[in-house]
């Protein structure tokens, strides 16, 4: 084993080398060779025993939403160190942004891709209103506040049925279109096409931030907000940045299920969502891209494919006598107790973390050369 | 040692009367309604070495923050390089050309030593980074052999030129150091007086702040005492360590 991995160490790390430095070029033959595999391998058993292709593609599509929401709150959580437990706000925002643009309710019909930066750009503006009262607040007291402002916004979007029709939701929200197509309910692979050009382009624009100036102000921030002032860190603008940004990306994924549900109402953007995304984030190791990507997309197809199909992949065998669908929720608790004893740092932690979460174990070794700062100071 | 840190000439580093860099005038700042300094006036000439040093609670750190931007002062003014800086923000005064190394000296432990300089370079591009790393690397040859190591697994004496070597990374025309001997063992208290002397003697400006009124007036070219918010005593550092007043408060004769 550790013959092994010493002989495939260097390709390993020689590769990494070449990623990081194309790290825009590389991140779209990653997404690219992800969409195409992602198909396939729901083709092949045991994945095609829960669902035809179809349908694991829509979810792959529905996945692509929490991926953008993970990514987002990792900017907030992971790389300024900020917790947000009510970020599906921006979520809604980003909805109902759409909702408000291109349906019936409203009577305006923008088009979808355009809605989608405006949709980002309110959630933003949304980030910062949120941000701004909560500069003064750490750790446990910023938690409660973001968490206010989680319940808020669905109790608005619930209550002013004037403007939102209320519990009923807006409906008949129009599907994107292109010139000459239009996509529709029942084609799930232009949804899950377009996610995957979203998902891509905000992985290589979030790189870009954290290899920037600004991601070294958030990891300043993270590590310790006295000193990065101390060193010419603006923590105002650096905080509201990281809670812009952080919603920016909820904005896009509100747009792109408002318009692929035509459908849009309060109880979708519930606290359920904050937490699910945290959890995501958390178990695919924050503060790391790809980790909180995958992270959000493994969780996502496991709590609404995999759990869901269980029950009927398992007729006939000693275990079809579990109802897996009632254990859904018990079974995924289990799993994020199970996963914060046993590898606390997440599926695919970033190196930081790790450094941080087993620090007694790498005191006796010396600490690995990693981190972006080191690659961007030589 | 040829590294300087400030590439331009610089006046002789003992002399006192230099350009006036840093002046606080009559400073009174306060905690809420604690008036924690009642009408502080200092001043810092280009090439000294200040020391305030007075018991704990005296207001020494409370100066500090106030010329470094984390507190503001009530009355009175701070003078950087002839511009008030009293109501300018911390982050601000770091790239007007104040570097400190804060109390406890807050590295960043998850962070190597690498990315901490750089981090104190944050004002600077890429390249002066680089550059100036270099030179803190000269100056304390043992940050080099950890530069891929976490911060926080430094000992305290490594830390603290890390702390010092960080604050430097801003190219700062002054140095604020605040309780540098802060937890360290006599020997490394020795060190890094040796080291801050030999900074100063490139050509930098630093006021030090220090309960160690000994060592820190053995170094300094002149010292402010603080009791209770207020300027008790000034002088020449050779005259303050003669003060009847001083040796019996500060240096432990009875």
């Amino acid at each position: 084993m550790t013959g092994l991995s010493a002989r495939r160490l260097p390709l390993l790390d020689r590769l990494r080398a070449a990623s990081s430095s194309h790290r825009s070029i590389s991140s779209i033959v990653t997404m690219a060779l992800i969409t195409a595999l992602l198909p396939i391998i729901a083709t092949i058993p045991p994945f095609s025993g829960f669902n035809p292709q179809s349908v694991w593609v829509n979810s792959f599509a529905d996945a692509g939403v929490y991926v953008l929401l993970a990514l987002g709150l990792n900017i907030v959580v992971g790389l300024a160190g900020l917790l947000d437990l009510g970020y599906a706000a921006f979520f809604a925002i980003g909805a109902y942004t759409y909702a408000y643009g291109a349906s019936p309710f409203s009577g305006n019909d923008f088009p979808f891709w355009g809605m989608l930066l405006v949709g980002a750009f309110v959630a933003a503006m949304f980030g910062l209103l949120l941000g701004a009262p909560t500069l003064r607040l750490r750790g446990d007291y910023l938690a409660i506040v973001t968490l206010g402002f989680g319940e808020i916004v669905p109790t608005v979007f619930l209550n002013a049925d004037r403007y939102t029709k209320g519990t009923n939701g807006i409906s008949g929200v129009y599907l994107p279109s292109l010139p000459g197509y239009q996509f529709t309910f029942t084609d799930p692979w232009p949804f899950y096409i377009t996610m995957a050009v979203i998902v891509t382009v905000a992985i290589i624009a979030i790189f870009r931030l954290q290899e920037s100036r600004l991601g070294r102000a958030w990891m300043a921030i993270r590590e310790d907000e006295l000193a990065a002032t101390s060193n010419g860190v603006n923590a105002v603008s650096t905080k509201l940045l990281a809670f812009a940004l952080g919603a920016s990306t909820a904005g896009l994924g509100g747009v792109f299920v408002a318009s692929k549900l035509a459908f849009v109402s309060p109880d979708q953007f519930g606290f359920t969502v904050s937490f699910t995304v945290l959890a995501m984030v958390v178990l695919g190791g924050m503060g790391n891209i790809w980790g909180v990507a995958a992270g959000a997309f493994i969780v996502w197809e496991i709590l609404t494919v995999i759990l869901k199909q269980l029950n009927a992949v398992l007729a006939g065998t000693p275990l079809s006598g579990i109802d897996f669908l009632q254990y859904q929720y018990l079974l995924y608790g289990l799993a994020l107790v199970a996963m914060m004893l046993l590898r606390p740092e997440g599926l695919f932690p970033s190196a930081r973390r790790r450094r941080e979460l087993h620090a007694a174990e790498e005191a006796e070794e010396p600490a690995a050369p990693t981190g972006a700062l080191e690659g961007a100071g030589q | 040692m040829t590294a300087t840190m400030e590439p331009r000439p610089v006046p002789d580093a003992t002399s006192p009367d230099g350009r006036l860099i840093l002046e606080l005038d009559s400073v009174h700042t306060y905690y809420g309604h604690i008036h924690a300094l009642q009408g502080i006036s200092l001043k810092v000439h280009e090439g000294e070495i200040v020391t305030l040093i007075g018991a704990n609670g005296a207001g020494k750190t409370t100066t500090l923050k106030t010329i470094n931007g984390l507190l503001h002062p009530r009355q009175g003014k701070v003078v950087f390089e002839g511009r008030d800086i009293s109501h300018t923000p911390a982050h601000r005064l770091v790239h007007e050309g104040i570097g400190q190394a804060p109390e406890g000296r807050r590295i960043f432990s998850r962070l190597t030593v690498m990315e901490n300089l750089q981090m104190g370079g944050f004002t600077r591009s890429a390249a002066e980074v680089a550059e100036d790393a270099e030179r803190v690397f000269e100056l304390f040859p043992r940050l080099r052999e950890r530069a891929r190591q976490a911060g926080g697994t430094l000992s305290g004496g490594e830390q603290q030129m890390l702390a010092i070597g960080r604050a430097l990374m801003c190219r700062p025309r002054v140095l604020l150091l605040d309780e540098p001997s802060l937890g360290l063992s006599p020997l490394l208290v020795q060190q890094i007086f040796a080291i801050i002397k030999q900074i100063n003697g490139q050509g930098m400006t630093i006021l030090l702040v220090e309960q160690n009124a000994l060592q820190a007036l053995t170094i300094a070219n002149r010292g402010y005492v603080l009791q209770t918010g207020r300027v008790a005593l000034e002088g020449e550092a050779s005259m303050l360590q003669q003060n009847e007043m001083v040796r019996k408060a500060y240096l432990g004769e009875i």
